[in-house]
C-alpha cells in the first residue's frame, strides 16, 4: 500500500489558482500532499481519492468522491477537516468530485464506509494545513513555531500579539515542503471541539423548501421522457409488439426496442417508450401491445424456491467454520434444541424510483446520475456506447434513498442505449411499479440451526446450515457463493466450543444483490435468535447467557475477517441492558428482548419491549445502544440508527418479496408496504463512548432489531417467530 | 390540447396538457416545479402532496382539469425563505435524511396545522399515515410537528426540545460522553 513519498503534481484539473492543495488518500489511511499549479506533468498512477483546496480567502474545499443519500456525509467530512485544520465548521464545504477515476482513485459509496475510511486520513490532512500554516507564520515573523498557536483559521502568536489569517499565509504555505502525514502532530481528542458535537447537517436546509435536486428532478433544456416496458418475468423478452396505439397518445414521440444486455448490467431489455413527459410516456406505454416470450424462469415460483431453500439447509454444505466435535456433541445426552428460520426476498424500494438522464453527442456522452456508484456508471455508458471513458461525464446526483440498490448498472446501461437513439437529452423514469419488479433482490434464505445445552446450562454445540439464493451465484455463478453469504455466521462472537457453519446455495433466475447490511439482515436474525433458544434451553436469562458467553481471552486475536471483539459487544449489551431496565418486573401481556451484533464495524445492542393482545401485538418502544467507535456527528448517529431500525422492522413486521409464474407479485406500495408513522416505536439511542476507529453506521443498527422483537414476542406469549415476516397468532 | 390555467404558489401559469394529466406530472415535467415528488402515483406514499385551497392532495391523483380555480401550493410556495414554522422546525428536529418525502411530509404536517393548531399524537397520526419515509424519520416527523405546532402558539423560543434525543418522552439520552 505504502507509496513513495516523491512530490505529487496534480494537474490544471483539480487545482485552483493560487490554492493550496493537499492530496488525500482515503483508502489506505495515507496521506500524501503536495502542493501544486497547473501545467503539470502526467500524474500517473494518480494515489489520491480526494483533494483538500485551501484557497486564497482560507476557504477550505474538500473534493471527494462520496455521494450524499442521506447519511450526513457532506458534514461528517467537513467536521472532520475543520477539526484538525483549526477553522470554523462554516469556513469548510465539501463538494462532490467529478466521475475521473484517473483523479480519484476509488468512488464508490457503501458498505456503510463513508467515515470508516475517511477519518485518520482527514484529520492527517487537516492537521498538515494547520501545521503548514503555523510553519509559514512561524518564519514570516522569525519566531519558534512551538509558539505560535492556530485557532479559527489564523495563527497567533501571543507573546509579540500577532496574527495572520490563512488566506495571507497562503502564499508561502504553498511553497513550503509538506511534513510527513504520517507524522504530523493529531489534536488531542479532548480538545475536539467538532468531533463529536452534534452538528446540524448541511444538506437538510436545501431539504425542507424543494430546491435539493434528486436525479429525477434535472431538468436539461429539450430534455425528453423515456419510460420502458419489461418483460415481468426474469429473463424474458418481448416476442412481438404493436406501438400503434401508443404512437397516438399526445405527446408520445418515439417507441423502440432495447436488448437486455446480460451479466454484471443485467438490465432487462424492453419497449422504449419516449415522449415530452412522464406521464406521456407512461401513457403510451400502456398503449402498447405486447406479447412476451416469458423465456426460461417463467415457472419459477417462491413456493419452489422456498421448498429447494429447506431442502438445501438439511443437507450438509461447504463447511465454513468447524470448531471442536459438534457431530459428537450432537448425538449424546446433552439438552437438544433444534430450529428453522426462514426469510424471504426483500426489495430496496428506495423512495426516490430509479431513474437516469443521459445526453450522447458524437463521440462523448453527459450523464446526471443518482449512484452510489459513479464511476462504474461511467465504465457502464462508456461500453455501451463503445466509448472510452473518459469522454462520459457523470455528474453524481442526490439520491432519494440508495440502500444497496443505487450501486446497480441496470439503470445505466438502458440509459445509454436510449440516448443513443434519442439524440437529446433523455430522463429514463422507472416507475414504482418497474422499480419493485425489476429490483436486485435481498436473498431469500433457510437456516437449520442445532445446538446442544449441557447439564449446567452452558452451550455446547451450534450448528448453524445456511442455505440461500445467494448474491455471488446471481452474479458469478462459477465463484464461490458462500463467502458472500457467511458474514456474522461465522463470526459467531460466544464462547461455545464446538460450532459448524455450512452453506448451500440455491439456484435463481430472480436478480439479487447487496441490501441494507447484505447478508447481517439474515444472520442476524438467526444468530440472535438462536441463542435466545438456547438460553431458554438453559433456563437462563438472555442477557446474562448472552453476558456470560462474551468472553474476550487475554490475548485475544480476530480469527476471522470481520470477527468482532467480545469486550465490544458486552459493552453495548450491559449498555443497552441498563438503559432499557432489563430485568425490571413487566405487567402481564409485555415482554422483552435483547439482541447484539457486529456488522461493519460497528456494535449494537438492542431491547425490544411489546404488549401482546389476542392475535396481534405492538412495539412499544426499542432501545439501542452503539458503540461506533469515535463518534464524529452524534447527531448522524443517531438518526442513522433510527433509519436503519425502522427499515429491519419493515422486514420483520411486512414486507416480502414473492415469484409467481417467474415475476414479482408486489408492484406498488399497496403490496409492499413498508412501516408508517402510525406502526413506528419509540426509539432511544445511547452511545458508548470509544477511541477506536469510527465503525460505519448506514446498516449495523439493522440486523439486532428483528430478533430483539422476535425474542421479546417469546418473553411475552410463550411463541418463537422464526419466519419473517413475523406472522404471529394467539396461542 | 387546450392550455390550461393554473395558480400556483400565487402565480399564473398555463399549461399545455391532455386534461387527464395529473398536476404533478404538469407541475414537475412542464413547469419545472420539481419539489414536489413521484413516489407511486397511486396515492400510496403521499411524496406528492400539494395543497389545494390549503387542503392537502395527492398530486398524483388530481387531474390538471379538476383543479380550476382553486389555489395550488407546493413545497417551493410554502415560504421564500424557509421560515414556514413546519420548515423551522423540520431543520431544528434534523428531520429528512435522503429528504426525497419530505416535501410531501411538510405539506401535510402544515396543512394538519392549519386546521388542527395543538394536534394530539392520535391526530398526527391519521393525517401522516398517508406519508411513506422510507427512511424511518417518523420520530422525528412527529416532535418537529408538535415544536411547529408550539412555536405557532408560542413563537419561536417557546418549545424547547429535548434535542437530538431518543424519543420525545423519554427525556433524552443520556449519551455517555457525546
Ligand atoms: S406519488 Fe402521489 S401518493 Fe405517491
Ligand atoms: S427522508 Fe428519505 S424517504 Fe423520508
Amino acid at each position: 500500500m505504502a507509496i513513495s513519498r516523491r512530490q505529487f503534481v496534480v494537474g490544471g484539473a483539480v487545482a485552483g489558482a493560487g490554492a493550496l492543495v493537499i492530496g488525500v488518500r482515503l483508502s489506505g489511511h495515507l496521506v500524501r500532499a503536495q502542493e501544486s499549479d497547473a501545467g503539470a506533468k502526467k500524474p500517473a498512477p494518480n494515489p489520491f481519492d480526494a483533494y483538500v483546496h485551501v484557497r486564497p480567502d482560507g476557504h477550505i474545499t474538500l473534493i471527494v468522491a462520496k455521494s450524499e443519500m442521506g447519511q450526513g456525509i457532506k458534514t461528517g467530512l467537513a467536521m472532520i477537516l475543520a477539526e484538525e485544520a483549526e477553522v470554523d465548521f462554516n469556513s469548510v464545504s465539501v463538494e462532490q468530485a467529478e466521475t475521473r477515476p484517473d483523479i480519484y482513485a476509488h468512488m464508490g459509496t457503501g458498505g456503510s464506509g463513508s467515515t470508516q475510511e475517511n477519518f485518520t486520513p482527514l484529520r492527517q490532512a487537516g492537521a498538515t494545513v494547520r501545521a503548514l500554516m503555523i510553519t509559514a507564520a512561524a518564519a514570516k515573523w522569525n519566531v519558534p513555531a512551538a509558539e505560535c498557536e492556530a485557532k479559527k483559521g489564523s495563527v497567533l502568536h501571543e507573546k509579540t500579539d500577532r496574527q495572520a489569517s490563512y488566506g495571507e499565509l497562503i502564499e508561502a504555505a504553498r511553497k513550503l515542503p509538506l511534513p510527513n502525514p504520517e507524522k504530523v502532530e493529531l489534536k488531542d481528542e479532548n480538545d475536539f471541539e467538532l468531533i463529536g458535537h452534534a452538528t446540524p447537517r448541511v444538506d437538510i436546509p436545501s431539504k425542507v423548501n424543494g430546491s435539493a435536486k434528486f436525479g429525477i428532478d434535472v431538468r436539461v433544456p429539450e430534455m425528453v421522457f423515456a419510460v420502458v416496458a419489461r418483460c415481468p418475468t426474469f429473463g424474458g423478452k418481448a416476442a412481438h409488439f404493436d406501438a400503434d396505439k401508443a404512437k397516438a397518445i399526445p405527446g408520445v414521440r418515439d417507441v423502440f426496442e432495447i436488448p437486455a444486455m446480460g451479466a454484471d448490467k443485467f438490465s432487462a431489455g424492453g419497449i422504449v417508450v419516449v415522449a415530452d413527459s412522464t406521464w406521456a410516456a407512461m401513457k403510451g406505454r400502456d398503449a402498447l401491445a405486447i406479447t412476451w416470450d416469458h423465456g426460461a424462469a417463467a415457472s419459477e415460483s417462491s413456493e419452489g424456491i422456498s421448498d429447494a431453500l429447506r431442502t438445501a439447509a438439511q443437507k450438509s454444505g461447504a463447511r465454513l467454520r468447524n470448531d471442536g466435535d459438534v457431530d459428537a456433541v450432537l448425538s449424546n445426552g446433552a439438552k437438544k434444541v433444534e430450529a428453522v428460520y426462514e426469510m424471504p426476498l426483500l426489495a430496496h424500494a428506495t423512495m426516490e424510483p430509479m431513474n437516469i438522464t443521459a445526453l450522447v453527442r458524437a463521440g462523448a456522452a453527459e450523464v446526471w446520475a443518482p449512484t452510489q456508484s459513479p464511476d462504474w456508471v461511467q465504465g457502464t455508458v462508456a461500453s455501451v456506447l463503445g466509448l472510452k471513458p473518459d469522454k462520459v461525464i457523470v455528474h453524481t446526483m442526490l439520491m432519494g434513498g440508495g440502500f444497496g440498490r443505487r450501486y446497480m448498472a441496470d439503470f445505466p446501461a438502458e440509459v445509454a442505449q436510449i440516448a443513443k437513439v434519442v439524440g437529446k437529452p433523455v430522463q429514463l423514469v422507472w416507475t414504482r411499479e418497474d422499480d419493485m419488479t425489476h429490483d436486485f433482490y435481498r436473498p431469500a434464505t433457510c437456516h437449520r440451526l442445532r445446538g446442544a445445552v449441557d447439564a449446567s446450562g452452558h452451550p455446547v454445540a451450534w450448528f448453524h446450515t445456511l442455505a440461500s439464493t445467494s448474491i455471488r451465484g446471481y452474479w458469478d455463478p462459477k465463484a464461490d457463493a458462500a463467502e458472500g453469504e457467511s458474514g456474522g455466521a461465522r463470526q459467531l462472537p460466544y464462547a461455545i466450543p464446538n460450532v459448524r457453519l455450512e452453506f448451500n446455495g440455491v439456484n435463481s433466475a430472480v436478480p439479487r444483490a447487496w441490501w441494507r447490511s447484505v447478508e447481517h439482515s439474515f444472520n442476524g436474525f438467526v444468530v440472535e435468535s438462536f441463542i435466545d433458544e438456547l438460553a431458554a434451553a438453559a433456563g437462563e436469562d438472555p442477557m446474562k447467557f448472552r453476558r456470560s458467553l462474551l468472553v474476550k481471552p487475554p490475548n485475544w486475536k480476530p480469527r476471522f475477517e470481520y470477527d468482532p471483539d467480545p469486550a465490544r459487544l458486552l459493552g453495548v449489551l450491559n449498555l443497552v441492558a441498563e438503559k432499557s431496565g432489563w430485568g425490571n418486573p413487566l405487567p402481564k401481556g409485555k415482554g422483552r428482548g435483547i439482541a447484539c451484533y457486529h456488522s461493519f464495524g460497528s456494535y449494537f445492542g438492542e431491547v425490544a419491549e411489546v404488549t401482546v393482545k389476542g392475535n396481534d401485538f405492538r412495539i412499544d418502544r426499542i432501545v439501542a445502544a452503539v458503540d461506533c467507535g469515535q463518534i464524529v456527528n452524534p447527531e448522524s448517529v443517531r438518526a442513522q440508527t433510527e433509519s436503519a431500525i425502522i427499515y429491519g422492522l419493515s422486514a420483520a413486521l411486512k414486507n416480502q418479496i414473492t415469484i409467481k409464474n417467474g415475476a414479482v407479485e408486489q408492484t406498488n406500495f399497496d403490496a409492499y408496504d413498508p412501516l408508517r408513522i402510525n406502526e413506528a416505536p419509540l426509539i432511544e439511542v445511547h452511545l458508548l463512548k470509544s477511541t477506536e476507529d469510527p465503525g460505519g453506521m448506514g446498516e449495523p443498527a439493522l440486523p439486532p432489531v428483528a430478533p430483539a422483537v422476535a425474542n421479546a414476542i417469546f418473553a411475552a406469549s410463550g411463541q418463537r417467530l422464526r419466519k419473517l415476516p413475523f406472522q404471529f397468532k394467539a396461542a | 390540447m387546450a392550455a390550461i390555467q393554473l395558480i400556483i404558489n400565487n402565480a399564473s401559469y398555463e399549461v399545455d396538457v391532455a386534461p387527464d394529466t395529473p398536476l404533478l406530472w404538469a407541475l414537475r415535467d412542464k413547469l419545472n416545479l420539481t419539489g414536489t415528488k413521484y413516489g407511486c402515483g397511486m396515492g400510496l406514499c403521499g411524496a406528492c402532496t400539494v395543497h389545494l385551497d390549503g387542503e392537502a392532495v395527492r398530486a398524483c391523483q388530481t387531474p390538471v382539469s379538476l383543479v380550476g380555480a382553486k389555489k395550488v401550493t407546493t413545497i417551493e410556495g410554502l415560504s421564500p425563505d424557509n421560515s414556514h414554522p413546519v420548515q423551522r422546525a423540520w431543520i431544528a428536529e434534523q428531520v429528512p435524511q435522503c429528504g426525497y418525502c419530505q416535501p410531501g411530509q411538510i405539506m401535510s404536517a402544515a396543512a394538519l396545522l392549519a386546521k388542527t393548531p395543538k394536534p394530539s399524537d392520535d391526530q398526527i397520526e391519521a393525517a401522516m399515515v398517508g406519508n411513506l419515509c422510507r427512511c424511518g424519520m417518523y420520530q422525528r416527523i412527529r416532535r418537529a410537528i408538535h415544536r411547529a405546532s408550539l412555536s405557532q402558539a408560542h413563537g419561536a423560543q417557546a418549545y424547547v426540545a429535548p434535542a437530538y434525543c431518543g424519543g420525545a418522552s423519554s427525556g433524552g439520552s443520556a449519551a455517555k460522553g457525546a
